[in-house]
């Protein structure tokens, strides 16, 4: 396993570093996967791939229980992620009970889905009140550009997985790691709808988002330095919600951690039940930056806030 | 004072056809107050037409976040939205609406209160925008859990929220007689198919309460006619003449989305 190097509690006094606390847990994610992925793409934040067995599979049972200790807290949504979430041989019948607590989201590669389980998922949102979404990882429009982030012709496969969904009636949402520059998100996007609609995704759906300088993203192109931190004086004034940590939580194996981005960094476990989790988190890691500038980069808002080029930009609350 | 029965009027949107159409309709049911939950303006034509109709017809409003940013001359409309043509349509909208609506208006907008509270039948009814806790937050069907909503309604210590924003009109019975209802809006038509827009009816009079979705058909033709001659987008129009929502789709989950053709 590669560990996130902790740069900035290693160097910088902890009375500088902002604690963000939880009003109310709203987002509940699970770690359904552990790190095993089929796949081992080069900028993954947390390193998963097909013989990573650091974190292991959640049980339906796991789950169910998560689920019911949930609702006397108020959690509105569940989102489930991996590694590759359909390698758990029972994330079919998670999500199919998922769908009796509220709206669930997967977050999937879309290499391994299979007929017979969308069937079942078609049926199972049909009869719920309750969304669910599918977002297909694809980091780029061609196989020149996404195969050597994402494997050898895993375009073409994830893009059978979205035609797939798409025939069984779903409207997935294209997950993007931005590898190219902010000015080129118009054209970017223009040429990813194309080829979308050219496969008969008629009203396709797309969320960029922006790279994370951790796990394999380090060795792809660099990891935060120490100066990449979040500052009380940053926090002056910042709409708190933006943050996941602000609102979510995450189940692994191993317990519940603050958020899906850092479970592999030791001081992301806060508790073994829901409730001994929802304690305030310090903003010690580089990546709390990265969700700092952008915002939203976990839950489900279609593409994010452009943030300015020194990230100092604030966003104010709206109330 | 505890009201039987009252009519919430969701966003306005600046349609003051569907807004007369509207209060004929509610003049013939014996209300005991007529409440909008904000956002007077948006969308459609000279929003300064809406004010008489609120004042004559003694109607209460909340502060939506439109009115708090036509009130305060903010740069945009707060609506939240995350994609980048649903905030280029966003922009236009607001952009002819703050230069359209009076100084006197603005300054009736900046003094709404954010929630009211109330009694209806034996009931605490929260009357708010968007959430009790965030005047801006989309409360959709498909994406709101139950147990969420008992957690806020317990938070804000009444039996029955009521708010608008998303645009499309749902309720949720809650565990011990509490309830939800977003009351949907008169501005726009609600993404299926059809021209006409929703108020609601909240009736505590029974040990139950109830909640009605009453359709308003209006004059949609001449609203389109009159924002096309103020130079609002071509989408905006065809979506009062289709039913079909155009713009501000990337928000929409996926349950909502697919009940559209955009």
């Amino acid at each position: 396993m590669t560990t996130t190097p902790d740069h900035s509690l290693a160097h910088h006094d902890h009375d500088e570093i902002p604690c963000v606390g939880i009003d109310r847990l709203e987002q509940l994610w699970f770690q359904v996967a552990g790190t095993r992925c089929n796949l081992a793409c080069n900028h993954c934040f947390i390193s998963c791939h097909p013989r990573n067995r650091s974190f292991g599979f959640l049980s339906l049972n796991e789950v169910a229980r998560r689920l019911e200790e949930s609702v006397p807290l108020g959690v509105r949504e569940y989102y489930f992620t991996g590694g590759e979430p359909f390698l758990n041989p029972e994330m079919t019948n998670i999500l199919v009970e998922t769908l009796k607590y509220g709206p669930a989201t997967v977050l999937t590669n879309g290499t391994v889905l299979r007929e017979t389980w969308l069937e079942q998922l078609r049926r199972a949102e049909q009869e719920s009140i309750f969304s669910l979404e599918f977002r297909v990882s694809i980091d780029g429009f061609t196989a020149e550009w996404n195969d050597p982030i994402r494997g050898k012709g895993t375009f073409e496969r994830a893009l059978a997985g979205v035609q797939r969904l798409v025939q069984f009636g779903f409207m997935p949402i294209i997950t993007a790691v931005r590898t190219w520059e902010f000015a080129d998100d118009a054209s970017v996007l223009e040429a990813f709808m194309n080829v979308l609609r050219e496969r008969g995704y008629a009203r396709p759906r797309i969320k960029l988002l922006p790279t994370l300088q951790m796990g394999a993203e380090v060795q792809r192109t660099s990891g935060y330095s120490d100066n990449d931190l979040v500052t009380r004086e940053m926090m002056e004034g910042f709409d708190e919600s933006l943050l996941v940590c602000n609102s979510a939580r995450i189940v692994t194996d191993r317990g519940v951690h603050v958020c899906p981005i850092l479970i592999e960094s030791d001081d992301s476990l806060l508790g073994q039940t829901l409730e001994s989790a929802l304690r305030p988190f310090p903003l010690g890691h580089g990546a709390c930056t990265t969700c700092y500038r952008y915002g939203a980069i976990c839950s489900n808002s279609v593409r994010l806030r452009p943030a300015d080029s020194n990230g100092t930009d604030k966003v104010e609350k709206a109330e | 004072m505890s009201l039987g029965r009252i009519a919430c009027l969701g966003g306005l949107y600046s349609n003051y056809l569907a807004l007369e159409a509207a209060l004929a309709d509610i003049e013939r049911r014996e209300v005991d107050a007529v409440y909008c939950l904000g956002d007077l303006g948006a969308f459609g034509p000279f929003p300064d037409r809406i004010f008489p109709l609120i004042k004559q017809a003694g109607i209460e409003c909340l502060q939506g976040n439109y009115d708090d940013s036509i009130g305060h001359e903010l740069n945009d409309c707060q609506c939240g939205y995350t994609d980048p043509r649903d905030n280029h349509f966003a922009q236009i909208s607001y952009d002819y609406t703050l230069a359209n609506t009076s100084t006197r208006n603005r300054a009736f907008l900046r003094g709404l209160p954010k929630q009211i509270r109330l009694r209806l039948g034996d009931q605490s009814l929260l009357l708010c925008h968007g959430s009790p806790r965030r005047v801006n937050e989309f409360l959709w069907e498909s994406t709101t859990s139950t147990h969420f909503l008992t957690a806020i309604c317990e938070a804000h210590d009444c039996e029955m929220i009521a708010a608008t924003h998303s645009g499309i009109h749902w309720r949720r019975e809650l565990p011990g007689g509490r309830n939800f209802v977003n009351v949907g809006v008169l501005g726009r038509p609600e993404n299926d198919g059809e021209t006409r827009v929703w108020y609601t009816l909240l009736d505590g009079r029974k040990a139950k309460p109830e909640i009605e979705f009453i359709p308003v058909c209006y004059d949609y033709q001449r609203l389109a006619r009159e924002m096309k001659d103020e130079g609002l987008p071509e989408e905006f129009c065809d979506t009062i003449v289709s039913g079909w929502w155009t713009t501000c789709l990337e928000i929409l989950p996926s349950k909502e989305r697919r009940a559209g053709v955009w």
